[in-house]
């Protein structure tokens, strides 16, 4: 069975559905400590949840950017494990280096928390779905807007690096980015919650599919 | 050895807090051009060398105190 590292931080708060996710997906997950140190190989794909790690302070995920669990991270993205970050786990890879951008404070300074649909700009190896697509999930958020020098979004387009885009951009995001993804694909990164789309009865279900990724020969886990 | 890192959003990005500061300061009648928001960090270095501990205190704000793709910051000696 697939084994998932699920990271937590001081002020995580997603953690407990993001577990839940993968065992709809029939993969074994594990709780990694931001403390803990580990080898890449340990698990198979890492996932960062959503919240607030160390309430935010300084900028929202900069601090949890510096923890001993994400120098091991940083291995892992290198060496082209599947590692994917939602929300506040967003903020932490971008805080971290690993993707491009920064996310600031909502255009309007209101946390918006609603349903919002998205689009699939560009496939990573997190989403084996079809360019075009659109999903239905939650959004919520106060630092979601996503922020790029005109120069890097050149870049991004350039590379096929956006990866979600809001169709009403709620936020402020340059070119209405909710996620993006690395040069090689392997780690994304989205604001909006496919952890808080599991079950039609929580009012879609187009979330669960995202917690699935394709191997380096593109065969989906 | 202590220095004031002083930090602010870079001029071309959108500062949420700065424009709502702007705006509450003109609804009290204040005449203004434009309010920044940023932060001030004070650290105390152990070093014997001036040199030495400024390089140190510029290492921590490069190593995350700041972001530099949307903050600019300035170190000083106090």
């Amino acid at each position: 069975m697939k084994k998932v590292g699920i990271l937590r931080f001081p002020g995580t708060n997603c953690d407990r559905d993001i577990w839940k996710s993968v065992e709809l997906q029939s993969m074994q997950p594990e709780w990694i400590w931001y403390k803990q140190s580990f080898l890449p190989d340990n698990y198979d794909a890492y996932v960062i949840p959503g919240g607030f790690s160390y309430g935010d302070y300084l900028r929202s995920g900069a601090l949890a950017a510096l923890s001993p669990a994400m120098s091991c991270i940083k291995e892992a993205a290198k060496m082209g494990k599947p590692i994917f970050g939602i929300c506040n786990g967003f903020q932490i890879l971008c805080e971290a280096g690993l993707l491009p951008g920064a996310l600031m404070r909502n255009e309007k300074g209101l946390f918006i928390d609603q349903w919002v649909n998205l689009k699939l700009e560009n496939s990573s190896q997190w989403s084996p779905f079809s360019v075009g697509q659109i999903f239905k999930m939650p959004m919520a958020h106060a630092d979601g807007r996503f922020f790029i020098s005109e120069e890097g979004y050149k870049q991004l387009v350039d590379k096929g690096q956006i990866w979600l885009t809001y169709a009403d951009n709620p936020n402020g995001s340059v070119g209405n980015i909710a996620g993006v993804m690395n040069e090689a694909g392997n780690v994304v990164g989205m604001m909006p919650h496919p952890d808080r789309a599991l079950f039609s009865w929580m009012g879609s279900e187009d979330g669960l599919e995202f917690f699935q990724w394709q191997d380096a020969s593109g065969v989906n886990q | 050895m202590k220095f004031a890192l002083k930090i602010l959003p870079k001029p071309e990005v959108l500062d949420t807090q700065g424009r709502a500061v702007e705006g509450a300061l003109k609804e009290q009648g204040f005449d203004l051009t434009s309010c920044r928001v940023g932060k001030y960090i004070v650290l105390e270095v152990p070093a014997n060398d001036s040199e030495q501990a400024l390089q140190k205190a510029k290492l921590m704000a490069e190593k995350g105190l700041y972001n530099p793709l949307i903050e600019n910051y300035e170190l000083e000696q106090l």
